[in-house]
């Protein structure tokens, strides 16, 4: 749900960035906030566990320019990837303009990606949406490692949908910023749609 | 989901609501955030204070608040309050979801706050209301004004925005 507002002309949007335990989504929140012009953005917060694990979830607020007099500001969360997370990962996921599905490529972690590709399917329904209604992306993570599954294979286990889909290597920032555009680019475009309606 | 448009007139009623509880309350500052996590209004006097880290993590305590209190067979808890060594917090939840916060700090008491915040919640959902009936009556003009400036933007300058 995209919340604009009009007294101070800002289109305000939520992307979250989803994925199975440790697949790199909150090292994609690290590298943009790493790399991003000090005035685009806010405070990265990180709610995580001693191990760094995230435990609730990871917020970054990014000012990405201005369309016709309105500020465009993306809040980016990160979901906890570890299973037994699901109530935090349903209270992120509302109000989601948008979802980054982070996969990890590694051929140990293909069912890790089918399953929370599942859950985030269920969590999504539950919600009154599907994959089918609300802009995703897929982001085919850690392509630098040599144990990678071939993204054609990726490709028909992961994008049923055939939504646009980045190879990344987020520890190294590659592919990071592709992704967060391409997410960005499908949400305010469905915005612009909706608003023809 | 629809989305929502806050137009100058309901920014001005929203703020107007604010800062009259603000100053009835005695406190440093007020705010209204939506459910999830985006700063809808606040009552001015907020200028130190990061509201966007405030309205993400205060919509992220009170959804793990509203889950604590279903496990406990609650349908939610109207209030959070969270005492500081000077400044304190005080969440209530308004009809809709939204989240009303107000800052203090010694110069006011949690009785006063909790006293004047129970009064606001009514302004406060009145007016989160009336958008509510506007919406569902289809577009008022001024919202039809907004849908017609957003339509007419282009894939270009979309692709333009994200070039930089």
């Amino acid at each position: 749900m995209s919340f604009i507002n009009y007294a101070a002309r800002e289109i305000n949007c939520k992307l979250v960035y989803y994925g199975p335990g440790l697949c790199g989504k909150t090292t994609n929140l690290q590298q943009i906030y790493a790399r991003i012009d000090p005035a685009a953005k806010g405070k990265l917060i990180s709610l995580a566990t001693e191990s760094e694990r995230t435990l609730f979830f990871d917020f970054l607020p990014l000012d990405l320019g201005t369309i016709r007099g309105f500020k465009t500001r993306f809040h980016l969360y990160t979901v906890p990837g570890q299973v037994f997370y699901d109530a935090s990962r349903k209270l992120i996921l509302k109000g989601a303009d948008g979802v980054v599905f982070v996969a990890d490529s590694q051929v140990e972690r293909m069912e890790a990606n089918i399953e929370s590709l599942e859950n985030l399917e269920e969590n999504l329904v539950e919600q009154g949406h599907s994959l089918t209604t609300l802009q995703h992306i897929i982001q085919y993570n850690k392509r630098d490692l040599p144990n990678v599954v071939p993204v054609a294979d990726l490709q028909s286990t992961l994008n049923e949908h055939n939504t646009p889909w980045f190879e990344a290597s987020a520890a190294k920032g590659i592919g990071v910023f592709e992704t967060l555009k391409g997410a960005a680019k499908l949400i305010l475009t469905d915005l612009k749609n909706k608003m023809a309606r | 989901m629809k989305d929502l448009i806050l137009l100058a007139e309901d920014a001005e009623r929203l703020t107007g609501a604010l800062g009259r509880l603000c100053e009835e309350a005695k406190g440093r500052a007020a705010f209204l955030v939506d459910p999830n996590g985006r700063l809808l209004a606040d009552s001015g006097g907020a200028a130190n204070l990061d509201t966007t880290s405030l309205a993400s993590l205060v919509a992220g305590s009170m959804a793990a608040t509203g889950s604590l209190a279903q496990l406990l067979g609650e349908r939610g808890f109207s209030g959070l309050f969270l005492e500081g060594a000077r400044a304190h917090l005080y969440l209530a939840v308004v009809e809709g979801g939204a989240i009303l916060v107000v800052v203090f700090d010694g110069g006011s008491s949690l009785g006063l706050v909790r006293f004047r915040v129970k009064r606001a919640i009514d302004e406060v959902g009145r007016i989160l209301a009336d958008f509510a009936v506007r919406d569902q009556s289809g577009k008022g003009p001024g919202s039809a004004r907004v849908a017609t400036e957003l339509a007419e933007i282009t894939d270009e300058e979309i692709d333009n925005l994200l070039s930089s």
